[in-house]
C-alpha cells in the first residue's frame, strides 16, 4: 500500500505564467517517456521479479516516480494558473483547453493521449531491466530538451532535479541487471527466463515442453 | 526564509537522503557504511517530521494533532506552492 506525504519531493515555486512551457513540459506527465509511464512500467514489472533486490528497486523507484508525476503536475498547474482565453489562444493552447480547461490530463506535447503501449512489462527480468535503463535515458533526454526550450529559472530548477534522478535511476537499474545476470548461467544469460522457467516443482509433467526443468534438469 | 520553511526544507533534504540511499541499499544490501548513513538520516527525518507536525500541521495522515478541526485539508496543497 501507499501513504501520501503532503509535500513535494522538490519544491516548485513558479511566479510567471508560461503556457508555451507548459505545453512542452506536459509530455513528462503523459508523454511516451513521461513520469506516468515510468511509474506504471516499474510498478507493473515488479510482481514477477524473482530476485528480491530487483523487486525492491522497482517498488522504490516506481514510488519515487509517483512523486515525480506530482512535481510535473505542480509545474503545469503553476505555469497555467490564471491564464485568460486570449493568452490561451495566443499560445496555441486552445485545442487542449476546449477538452480539459486548465485541468491536468495525461497526453504528450503533440496531443497524443497517454497509452499503456508507452511501456512494456515483458515478464523477463533481462528484457524488463534493459527497457528500464533505456526509459531512464529517454526521460533524461526529454528533460535536456525541455531545458533547451525553457529559460525561466523557477521552472528549470525542479526540471534539473528530475533530470538528475533519471541518471541515478539508470545507474541503479544497471546494478539490478548485474544482480540478475549474476544469478543466471554465466555462459548463456538467455538459457532460462528466471521469472518463468525456474519453479520446476510446478511442472505439469504431462507434456514435453514443460519437462525436464531447464534449471535443474529434473 | 521563515522558520516553517526552514524546517520543511530540512525535511526535504533528509527525506531525499533516505530515499536516495534506500535505492542504493536495494542493490547494495551489505554496505555497512550506507546502512549507517541511512540510520543517521532516518533518525533526523523522524525527529524533524515530529517537530514540524506538532508546530505547523500534518504532513502525513496520522500527523493530525488538532481536536477541533480536520487540519489535513488545509490549503495550500503542495502543488499550489504550499509545501
Amino acid at each position: 500500500m501507499w501513504n501520501y506525504e503532503s509535500r513535494l519531493q522538490y519544491p516548485v515555486k513558479i511566479k510567471k505564467c508560461n503556457l508555451k512551457a507548459a505545453q512542452v513540459i506536459m509530455s513528462q506527465f503523459g508523454g511516451p517517456d513521461g513520469e506516468l509511464a515510468a511509474a506504471w512500467r516499474y510498478l507493473s514489472q515488479r510482481y514477477v521479479q524473482p530476485y528480491k533486490e530487483v523487486a525492491g528497486l522497482l517498488t522504490d523507484i516506481g514510488t519515487e516516480e509517483l512523486a515525480h508525476i506530482e512535481i510535473v503536475n505542480a509545474i503545469l498547474y503553476q505555469l497555467t494558473k490564471g491564464a485568460t482565453p486570449c493568452e490561451i489562444k495566443a499560445a496555441g493552447m486552445d485545442k487542449y483547453f476546449v477538452d480539459h480547461t486548465l485541468g491536468q490530463w495525461p497526453q504528450s506535447a503533440g496531443g497524443v493521449p497517454f497509452t499503456a503501449t508507452y511501456f512494456q512489462s515483458k515478464g523477463d527480468p533481462i528484457c524488463d531491466l534493459h527497457e528500464d535503463m533505456a526509459a531512464e535515458q529517454k526521460a533524461r533526454v526529454t528533460y535536456d530538451n525541455i531545458l533547451r526550450l525553457v529559460d525561466d529559472p523557477d521552472v528549470c530548477d525542479p526540471i534539473r532535479f528530475l533530470r538528475e534522478r533519471e541518471v541515478v535511476h539508470f545507474q541503479r537499474f544497471g546494478e539490478a541487471l548485474r544482480i540478475t545476470q549474476d544469478n543466471l548461467n554465466a555462459k548463456n544469460f538467455y538459457y532460462i527466463n528466471p521469472a518463468y522457467d525456474m519453479p520446476c516443482k510446478k511442472r505439469c509433467n504431462t507434456c514435453d515442453s514443460c519437462n525436464p526443468c531447464k534449471k535443474c534438469g529434473e | 526564509m521563515c522558520e516553517e520553511e526552514k524546517l520543511l526544507q530540512f525535511i526535504r533534504e533528509v527525506s531525499f537522503a533516505v530515499t536516495d540511499v534506500g535505492l542504493y541499499l536495494d542493490t547494495h544490501p551489505c554496505d555497512r557504511y550506507a546502512l549507517k548513513y541511512y540510520a543517521k538520516y532516518k533518525e533526523l527525518r523522524e525527529r524533524a517530521l515530529e517537530e514540524y507536525q506538532k508546530e505547523y500541521g500534518p504532513l502525513l495522515l496520522d500527523g493530525v494533532e488538532s481536536c477541533d478541526y480536520w487540519t489535513w485539508v488545509e490549503d495550500p496543497w503542495p502543488w499550489k506552492g504550499g509545501k
